[in-house]
């Protein structure tokens, strides 16, 4: 898929342009067919101009499409209808708490069905931070239509002034005391609306349930157990798959041998092409099943490693120019050549794997010649037309279950597992669960991409920075751009070839590029012998990234660390939406440094769920340490050399130091998503402070220079 | 094929089984316990973390052949039907989750540790844990929630034998 296709998402969700598919709606006739009465509000907002040529929906994310429906029913159920999915970012509670608000009911009388693609309107994908700012606003939007739907219908019924009622508790109450619930305003009657122009949504500062904590709903039944992930569910006559493949991607299938796994009673061994799988009636028989195959693979030779990775992604962009054209500001050329100072660097980023603990699962079904699929995934619709897709089918003989899942990170945009378990499930002619072991995860799954970022920049006899080039090659778009105030600048994305695939991570290249950025700010900071916060304020014109990095730097008690021999470090950034600063400190230890607190500061706006929010803050933090301390994908000829939990470390209890977060409410601004942001700013704190101890190389992760 | 007698949840199973089949695949596949879950098969995430005799197991790498005469307890069982274990009280009451995919065996090991200590320290919690991993990347909650449930756990233990 060429850039142009992928309209306005960044270039760097290279899985989404693996595949592209038409999807289209319901209406609200069907709709309101669909569920039979009651009151239904539809937001749907337009398809942007330009983007009409239909072509690479998937790659469009939400900038088609983005529709919401909601439903209060006879006795007053409130049932919203998205297409997000709960992947442990608590949309599920958040969005409930956005509706619950405007509608002046509590949360717990909220319905989410969430996922469902026979079920829900059409949504592109859980990704981006999107959910809150775009999908929490047409909830609102639509829940506030509906609360004056409700109102206007309690007028004419009481025959009362419009202007002298109120919505509250479930019910519309007059001035007289007198009131009635919102059931029995719906009930035998089939009221409709849609989202037009600017519905009276609350403002922030009126808010009830939201800018409250609110505890993750059916958080029980994870806790017990009895939360159903998509590799827990279970159906009847269900036999189990499993996958035969060789050990690294790109190996073409020479010859194979099931005659010993055919004699295992109750085996079958399904064969299309250089798909290969068996199905068992169970997961024992079926492991052993895989193992009596004997398969031989042609694999790929003459590829990069992980060592000669950055050379090769500099040499196979050089013909293409893909990565579109740079962003220019002035002239770079000549205020380097006249600058009084010139500090570069070259830093590189690794391949990383999202490890999500629940890996990859489906469950597949076929009925009558439509199958459902039970799955866990960030894109439903898009699973839907993969699996369509593969056999050929119409999207409406396709449906995807998303139950609640156990994570993704960014690592779960695509349906090969779906497909998979659909292939073996047509075979077997019984339902099929398929679960990806954790050597397949890391193989076969898609990392995060890896990247060598050049930065120069160049500095005035004012210690001014005057002059910033910044050419990324392979890791994306996301974050590329400096925030400082710098009046010459040219900054580049380049696009290379991967020998592994690549795709999105929590945050995309906005890690990469805020490592780069700041771990460069802070080496010309120190250069210069500056103070490397005052040096940023005096090029930040954006008052809320200023704020969050001085409250970063207030909290940790910049500059002074909290003992002898410490050190600290700082970094600020703003990505999606969200304005986040983080500050580490060290002390120094016999293998480099060891970490003793961490504080981040972020604003995304209006804060709906303060608990939830400061959730994602530390587990986004977590996550950063891996990426920042040790995690790096090792392969050789495409083959991955670290690809178990053994060898390939993520954060542990023992990583995690004291984590402080600071919050700051804007109820100003609109609220923006925080799933990503705050990951960002992670490896440049502690690349900064740990250069108190010796020389940082320019990589992830960091490592002191030996010597 | 062999045949193993497996004690779990206070139930006998007769399981059908070859020497070096896993304790996790018998509870997920063969008996529908799937509160346990399968993050690695190499024993190193904890998501599949049962009690065998009381200690916290990696139920994925635990073969029915070492299982013989002792009693397992999978998350299920944890509390009696309806109720919650204080640890799981305490999970909820923190939100030491996110996806809530490692959370049955981190709530499992926690009970492993209290059982033999039953005030842990952080550093305590973090040894004895550290083989359990929360991608989502809730560890200090966790920690939070399980020092919640011991304080809570031993205050009604000092006043159950008080009585």
């Amino acid at each position: 898929m060429s850039r142009e296709d992928l309209g306005g998402i960044e270039p760097e969700r290279y899985e989404l342009g693996e595949s592209r598919r038409y999807s289209f709606n319901l209406d609200r006739r069907d709709f309101m067919r669909a569920v039979g009465s009651g009151l239904v509000v539809v937001a749907t907002l337009p398809r942007l101009a330009g983007q009409e040529s239909g072509r690479g929906i998937q790659g469009r994310g939400e900038t088609a499409d983005l529709a919401a429906w909601l439903h209060i029913d006879e006795r007053g159920q409130v049932t919203v209808y998205t297409g997000k999915v709960e992947i442990g970012q608590n949309i599920r509670t958040s969005l409930a708490q956005t509706v619950a608000d405007e509608l002046r009911v509590p949360v717990s009388s909220i319905q989410m069905v969430m996922a469902d693609t026979d079920l829900v309107p059409f949504d592109a994908g859980t990704f981006g931070s999107m959910s809150t700012p775009r999908m929490g606003r047409q909830l609102s939007r639509a829940a506030a239509v509906a609360r004056e739907m409700l109102i206007d219908t309690a007028a004419a019924d009481l025959q009362a002034d419009r202007a002298a009622l109120t919505a509250r508790d479930g019910h519309v109450a007059a001035a007289s005391g007198k009131s009635i619930a919102y059931g029995d305003l719906t009930k035998g009657r089939k009221l409709s609306g849609s989202v037009s122009g600017e519905p009276p949504v609350t403002p922030a500062d009126k808010w009830t349930m939201r800018g409250k904590p609110e505890k993750k709903i059916d958080g029980r039944a994870f806790v017990t157990g009895a939360h159903q992930f998509a590799s827990d569910i279970v159906r009847p006559n269900m036999l189990i798959g499993r996958m035969v493949r060789p050990d690294s991607p790109g190996a073409a299938l020479d010859a194979l041998d099931t005659a010993r796994a055919a004699g295992i009673p109750g085996v079958s061994i399904v064969r299309d092409g250089d798909f290969v799988g068996v199905v068992a009636p169970n997961e024992r028989v079926a492991k052993k099943a895989t193992v009596l195959i004997v398969a031989t693979w042609r694999p790929r030779t003459g590829q990069p490693t992980s060592e000669t990775i950055y050379e090769h992604l500099k040499r196979t962009a050089d013909s293409g120019g893909r990565g579109g054209a740079p962003y220019s500001v002035g002239d770079t050329t000549s205020a380097l050549a006249a600058s009084a100072r010139t500090v570069a660097e070259s830093y590189r980023i690794p391949y990383i794997a999202h490890v999500p603990l629940e890996p990859r699962a489906a469950v597949a079904e076929w009925t009558d010649g439509k199958v459902t699929v039970w799955t866990g995934t960030q894109r439903p619709f898009g699973v839907r037309s993969e699996v369509a897709e593969a056999f050929h089918l119409p999207e409406d003989r396709v449906r995807v279950i998303v139950p609640d899942m156990g994570s993704g990170y960014g690592g779960k945009h695509t349906g090969e597992v779906a497909v998979e378990a659909a292939r073996l499930a047509k075979a077997a002619g019984k339902p099929v669960k398929l679960v990806w072991t954790r050597a397949e995860e890391f193989t076969w799954a898609y990392f995060r991409p890896a990247g060598v970022i050049d930065v120069k920049a160049a500095v005035d006899a004012r210690n001014r920075i005057v002059a910033w080039e910044f050419d990324n090659w392979n890791s994306g778009n996301s974050g590329i751009r400096t925030p400082y105030d710098i009046p010459n600048q040219r900054i580049q994305f380049h696009q290379s070839d991967s020998p592994l695939r690549q795709g999105s991570y929590r945050g995309l290249a906005a890690t990469a590029n805020h490592y780069a950025r700041e771990m460069h700010m802070d080496g010309v900071a120190r250069a210069l012998k500056v103070d490397p916060v005052e040096f940023r304020l005096q090029h930040l014109k954006d008052e809320r990234i200023a704020a969050v990095l001085k409250a970063v730097a207030e909290r940790i008690g910049w500059p002074k660390a909290s003992a002898p021999g410490r050190s600290l470090g700082i970094a600020c950034g703003t990505e999606k939406g969200g304005y986040i600063a983080t500050a580490a400190e060290l002390s120094p230890a016999p293998d480099g440094f060891k970490i003793e607190r961490l504080v981040a500061a972020f604003e995304c706006g209006a804060i709906v769920n303060p608990d939830g929010l400061r959730n994602q803050v530390e587990g986004s933090v977590v996550q950063g340490l891996g990426g920042a301390l040790f995690e790096a994908i090792k392969f050789e000829d495409g083959h991955i050399v670290n690809g178990s939990m053994a060898q390939y470390r993520v954060p542990r209890f023992k990583d995690v130091p004291p984590i402080d977060v600071v919050l700051l409410d804007r109820k100003d601004l609109p609220s923006a998503g925080a799933g990503e942001t705050p990951i960002v700013c992670v490896a440049p704190a502690i690349g900064s402070a740990a250069r108190a101890f010796g020389s940082v190389q320019p990589a992830l992760p960091i490592a002191l220079a030996r010597g | 094929m062999p045949a193993f007698t497996l004690r779990i949840n206070g139930a006998g199973h007769q399981i059908d089984g070859a020497a070096g089949d896993t304790l996790l695949t018998v509870l997920r596949y063969e008996l529908g316990l799937t509160g346990s879950k399968y993050g690695c098969g190499e024993g190193q995430c904890g998501a599949c973390t049962v009690l065998v005799d009381g200690a916290a197991t990696r139920s994925c790498v635990t073969r029915l052949e070492t299982l013989a005469g002792k009693n397992i307890t999978t998350i299920e069982a944890l509390a009696p039907a309806g109720a919650l274990h204080p640890i799981q009280e305490a999970f909820l009451e923190v939100e030491a989750f996110q996806c809530g995919y490692c959370t049955p065996g981190m709530v499992i090991a926690a009970a492993g540790l209290l059982s033999v200590n039953p005030s842990p320290s952080e550093q305590d919690i973090a040894t004895a844990m550290d083989r359990n991993i929360c991608r989502c990347g809730t560890f200090p909650r966790i920690v939070q929630a399980v020092q919640l449930a011991a304080r809570r756990m031993k205050s009604t233990s000092v006043a159950g034998e008080r009585r």
